[in-house]
């Protein structure tokens, strides 16, 4: 690994300020994946800023919604009670996710901030757009059976490889970041970005700017949730397809619905057409099936991975069914 | 076969020349061996202590097994590295050194953590635990004992990992059936397959009551 200087931020402006005057720096956190990625030089600081002494490790149940600071830890976040309770399709995704001691060492934050495991973008010999712009993509008519069937361009066709980001995606989380000019808040939904000719850039924060916290508006999906991971082994693997299901059920009728899949794109892929179709139908398979179809409208196989193409509908329904089964 | 296994290790360990010894003294005579000569003539002139200066090495304050040790260490350094190149506690192991196996799993104030992806640098203050900690004396963990009893492992390598994550599963409360066992041991590796009676050492400790 190439050595590198660390520094201690003494508050999220601090941490922000010494970002802003070294292009090599990085923020560090639980480390779990960019420890990782310089060991392989893929990544390269020069100064690591180390943020594990900023007080953002709260877990809040506030007026409304629930407040995660960046630094709460998965785990911590997992086992909550007051996530278990209100928020449990985050606490299944948390628990789908790496294995304990990853769990133990990994933050909320570092979670959004991961990149994605597609082996092309960890080979330095191999071309990647992803790690070096204009190199090519290797996986594109390479290996590429863990990659995205939905939103890929032919510059990457690598996935975001978090369970609890798709969780958040469904549940309408909020980003709050802190930058030169003070906070700003991001939907979930749009912190993550399609590769497009871009794929360098993973998210929408800005290279100077810090999350702070997430947030998660207090909802009606409780009870019939699920967190489906179809992955090569049973445990700590990451997915190959994943679904989190939350349906809110009256007298057999769904009053609401949300969908989101991992495995499948370069963000956490919600199914919002899935989602408008279930509303007002009652608990069928058949309505299930059809969701299914309509969230497979636009995805695309490429080669090794086309197997998705049959697996993600698959999923999808089995997802929703468990989800609908639980009292 | 258990008991002799252990016997042996015990041996060594009272032996003047271990077996460790030697292999490390060996490294070392291979290594000069294949130096280039202009490396040797610079080794002679101190000029590697003073080629290590350049890069720069901060103070670390960190507790080991009850000992508390101030360190000079490069920032780069795992807490995995620090332990076995530094302070030769070789207990913990080295596996696949990116956090896919387990084998190099520690407790950091009574966590369990993979000191492979842990940077030595960030844990200043902090308690850390290894397999060589778990007990004083002669006196085996329950854990080892365990895994002794259940033949636990085969070659052995996973098996301070094992145990450690196994310690800490129990003490999580995580270890309330032979599944959730399963789920929350499945960071750590065992290229044997000792599996099945990993899980059984484990429910025995759970079960015996030994830890809480």
């Amino acid at each position: 690994m190439k050595n590198f200087q660390l520094v201690k931020a003494s508050s999220p402006q601090s941490a922000v300020a010494i970002i802003a005057k070294d292009t090599t720096s990085k923020f560090i956190a639980g480390g779990t994946n960019l420890v990782d990625l310089m060991k392989k030089s893929v990544s390269t600081p020069n100064k690591l800023i180390d943020v594990t002494g900023l007080e953002l490790t709260k877990v809040e149940a506030l007026h409304g919604k629930t407040r995660i600071g960046a630094l709460a830890k998965n785990t911590q976040v997992a086992e909550d009670d007051s996530i278990k309770e209100k928020h449990p399709l985050l606490s299944l995704a948390l628990a789908a996710g790496a294995s304990q001691q990853i769990r133990n060492m990994a933050t909320v934050g570092g979670n959004m901030m991961q990149r994605t495991r597609c082996p092309y973008f960890y080979n330095t010999d191999m071309p990647c757009n992803k790690r070096e712009p204009k190199s090519g993509c290797g996986a594109l008519k390479g290996y590429n059976r863990m990659h995205a069937i939905f939103g890929a361009s032919d510059n990457c066709i690598a996935v975001h490889p978090s369970d609890m980001c798709v969780a958040l995606s469904a549940l309408d989380a909020v980003v709050f970041v802190e930058g030169p000019k003070g906070e700003r808040q991001i939907k979930f939904t749009d912190f993550h970005k399609l590769p497009g000719n871009t794929p360098e850039k993973d998210n929408t924060l800005e290279r100077n700017e810090l999350i702070v916290a997430i947030e998660i508006p207090d909802n009606n999906f409780t009870k019939n949730v699920h967190y489906l991971k179809v992955r090569d082994r049973s445990s700590y693997a990451f997915a190959l397809v994943s679904v989190a299901a939350a349906l809110n059920i009256q007298n057999n009728i769904i009053q609401d619905a949300r969908l989101a899949m991992g495995g499948v794109a370069h963000k956490p892929w919600r199914l919002v057409e899935a989602e408008a179709y279930l509303k007002g139908k009652p608990v069928t398979e058949a309505n299930f099936n059809y969701a299914a179809q309509l969230a497979m409208k636009d995805a695309k196989g490429y080669g090794e991975n086309t197997f998705k193409l049959k697996l993600a509908p698959n999923s999808i329904v089995e997802a929703l069914t468990i989800a609908a089964s639980k009292s | 076969m258990a008991k002799s296994t252990h016997n042996s290790h015990e041996g060594q360990q009272e032996g003047t020349n271990s077996r460790r010894d030697f292999i490390k003294k060996s490294g070392m005579l291979t290594a000069l061996a294949l130096a280039p000569p202009s490396f040797v003539v610079a080794s002679e002139n101190k000029w590697d202590e003073k080629l290590a200066g350049y890069f720069e090495t901060v103070p670390l304050s960190i507790e080991v097994n009850g000992k508390m040790q101030s360190l000079q260490i490069e920032p780069r350094v795992t807490l995995l590295d620090l332990l076995r190149e530094q302070m030769e506690l070789t207990g913990t192991k080295k596996g696949c050194d990116h956090g896919q196996c387990g084998a190099c799993t520690v407790h950091v104030d009574g966590t369990r953590v993979l000191s492979c992806l842990t940077l030595a640098v960030m844990q200043q203050g902090k308690k850390v635990t290894t397999i060589e900690g778990i007990t004083s004396g002669k006196k085996l963990h329950p854990m080892q004992e365990a895994f002794i009893k259940h033949d636990g492992f085969q070659c052995g390598y996973c098996t301070p990992g094992q145990i450690m994550s196994g310690i800490a599963c129990i003490k999580e409360g995580h270890a309330n059936s032979k599944d959730e066992i399963r789920e929350y041991m499945s960071g750590n590796i065992c290229r044997c397959g000792a599996y099945s009676n990993i899980v059984n050492a484990i429910e025995e400790v759970k079960e015996g009551g030994k830890l809480s």
